[in-house]
């Protein structure tokens, strides 16, 4: 009983810190995002530059802080893997809850190439990329007649099932165990050994995704998810191909998460099932969220934010799912389209104005599911 | 062999129908998946094992004790986590829905721990033998719980004013309101209701495998929705054919196919049912207005 009573003051004292939170983070980035998109093209650059100079020296300046530079890998790393998410959720609409199987992919591809076949690095990293495209594909197949929350079911059976074979398949995965020993890549024959190589391959990763995901949101088959996420039928109607859409969307989420997938197993020198749980897809999930779905400055502040708050808390790291929960809901409850929204960003989007798809936040229209 | 693997999977189906008749009782009125359902059981079998362990509760007592438990968790869930978003985007609902399912499987880590607890013995199992069928004491209260609360909750639903309004809000929520009805009421007594029977679901799961750990929701939630999907989401009848169909395919599966693979059975069903015949074995075709 006083343990009950200790966990519900200590729960009740993070739901209010966390409200508070959300409230001035919120109030922060609206007062941010309205000044910066007055910025102009030229200052804009500068600041771009500012930042990139700045990700660039940063293992220069955290030489004697081997832990710190390890902690900013890993926030490079979930960049990716939430923007890879991002473009399944954020770009197409389409809800995913089994990506940690696509990292999962990866990183066994990584670990299986180069420990068991003893292929370079470079050459596993591609095929990573390469099966967890083709896993995306054929899971991309079911979402062309499924739709949101029984969508959300099928790719948790996903992950699951992966998961399961993982475990199960002895003796190509080793099972439980996982696979040790994975070896560091090398790099017109430097070998990489410390953090600070790992960190410019995840830099270049990172830098590649944004751009690919920035390049996808202006180009013809960006504006074509987006109109699938808007409205299927009119987007059909208009001659997008909603079913090539959404399997380019899965393809493309499934390709990047693999690819992080097999850096991280490279990075860490050891995989296991228990690495790709469906805990992994709810913590890249909540970053999404949280950030701001669809929006790409969006999901970059959510993963930054929900990266380091776990290494920041360590005291407390019995909570940190229990807050993930609450984080959910109550962003969803007092701020649904995230940290930076893509309204505070452009113009509104088409789906207020559509009462029927599931992404309309402004009209709050029931329809009663009919 | 083959007899007690069948009756293995009825017993399990029961549990699985049970539960997933709380998914379609939500899903017809609101239309969420209500993703923490079977986080509810698992906190119904803890409640129970508390009630018994640590309360000294008779069995039924103490099932009673997690019934009412869970249904107060679920109208708190209800009223915090759902109600506010009830008029936002369905997705807004599904997102607060995983919210809480973490949160509860979390919360009772950190109430309980995250180990697993044994559930005491609470009755002499002895092994009953009709022409073949071998069935256990557990087996058989497991299916007479099923059957009679279902039979409550079919009587409930069919005859009572409450069950009448229920089908009325089903049906459509606007124009049940505007006849006079109290819809929040109603929604708050399915989620009471839905999360009772979870939760005795949990309680007996407990009792039949004699464990009881944070994470004993997750799979089981899944599948028991899966049985939903099965038989036709939004039908009660239908729930208990899909929780039937189910836990005997399950259990026959594991016993002939692969044992380590027993929770993708359930997947692939499901994969295997939305891509021929999505609206269930009972459920109706829902057309698209544009």
């Amino acid at each position: 009983m006083t343990n009950l009573m200790t966990v519900l003051r200590n729960l009740i004292f993070y739901s209010v810190i966390l409200f508070v939170a959300i409230q001035v983070l919120a109030r922060f980035f609206d007062f941010a995002s309205k000044k910066l998109i007055k910025v102009g093209g030229g200052k804009k650059k500068l600041l771009i530059a500012g930042v990139g100079v700045f990700a660039l020296v940063l293992p220069l300046l955290l030489a004697g802080e081997p832990y710190i530079l390890r902690t900013s890998v890993m926030v490079l790393l979930y960049i990716v893997l939430a923007l890879s998410l991002n473009i399944v959720l954020g770009q197409a609409g389409q809800l995913s809850l089994g990506h940690s199987a696509f990292y999962a992919l990866g990183a066994y591809t990584m670990a299986i190439l180069t420990v068991s076949f003893g292929v370079n690095f470079w050459i596993a990293l591609v095929a990573g990329g390469v099966v967890a495209g083709i896993f995306g594909f054929v899971l991309g197949i079911p979402t062309l007649r499924l739709k949101g929350d029984y969508l959300a079911i099928v790719t948790v059976g996903f992950g699951e099932i992966l998961r399961l074979i993982l475990i199960n398949w002895g003796t190509f995965t080793r099972g439980p165990a996982g696979i040790p020993g994975i070896p560091s890549p090398s790099f017109f024959g430097m070998a990489v050994k410390g953090n600070t190589g790992y960190y410019y391959i995840i830099l270049v990763m990172v830098i590649v995704t944004i751009i690919i995901s920035k390049r996808l949101e202006d180009s013809r088959l960006g504006r074509g998810l987006a109109a699938v996420k808007d409205d299927e039928i009119a987007a059909e109607s208009m001659g997008v191909n909603p079913a090539n859409m959404k399997i380019l969307a899965f393809v493309l989420g499934a390709v990047i998460a693999g690819f992080a997938g097999g850096f991280f197993a490279s990075f860490v020198h050891y995989v296991n099932p228990d690495n790709f749980t469906y805990m992994e897809s709810v913590t890249i999930l909540t970053m999404v969220v949280l950030g701001g779905l669809g929006s790409i400055p969006g999901v970059i502040v959510g993963a930054v934010i929900l990266a380091i708050l776990p290494e920041a808390l360590r005291d407390i790291s019995t909570y940190r799912y229990a807050i993930y929960g609450i984080l959910l809901a109550m962003m969803m409850i007092i701020r649904p389209q995230g940290m930076i929204s893509l309204d505070s960003l452009k113009r509104r989007s088409a789906a207020d104005e559509n009462p029927r798809s599931i992404w309309n936040f402004k009209s709050f229209r029931r329809s009663n599911g009919r | 062999m083959f007899m007690e693997h069948l009756s293995n999977g009825i017993a399990l189906g029961s549990i699985y129908a049970l539960t997933a008749i709380g998914y379609t009782m939500v899903y017809g009125i609101i239309r969420l998946i209500n993703f923490a359902h079977g986080d509810l059981y698992m906190v119904g079998a803890f409640l129970t094992l508390t009630a018994i362990t640590i309360l000294n509760l008779p069995i039924a007592a103490a099932m009673l004790f997690g019934m009412a438990g869970a249904a107060l968790f679920g109208i708190a869930i209800a009223k915090f986590a759902y109600s506010p978003v009830f008029k936002a985007p369905r997705i807004s609902l599904f997102l607060s829905a995983i919210g809480v399912a973490i949160f509860l499987e979390n919360f009772a880590m950190l109430v309980w721990g995250p180990e697993t607890q044994s559930f005491p013995e609470v009755m002499t199992n002895k092994i009953y033998n009709f022409a073949g069928f071998r069935m256990s004491t557990i087996q058989i209260i497991i299916i007479v719980v099923t059957i009679v609360l279902v039979s409550v909750l079919s009587y409930i639903v069919k005859y009572t004013k409450m069950g009448k309004a229920m089908r009325c809000v089903s049906q459509d929520m606007d124009t049940a309101r505007l006849m006079g009805i109290n819809t929040n009421r109603v929604v708050y007594f399915t989620f009471a209701l839905g999360s009772a029977l979870g939760a005795t679901a949990g309680a007996l799961v407990g009792m039949y495998y004699k464990a009881v750990f944070p994470m004993m929701g997750f799979v089981p939630g899944l599948k028991a929705f899966i049985s939903a999907v099965i038989g036709g989401i939004g039908s009660i009848p239908g729930a208990m054919i899909g929780g039937m169909l189910m836990g005997v395919s399950e259990s026959l599966g594991a016993a002939y196919v692969s044992s380590g693979y027993r929770d993708a059975i359930a997947f692939v069903i499901l994969i295997i049912v939305l891509l021929f015949k999505p609206t269930g074995i009972l459920g109706k075709t829902m057309k698209e207005k544009v």
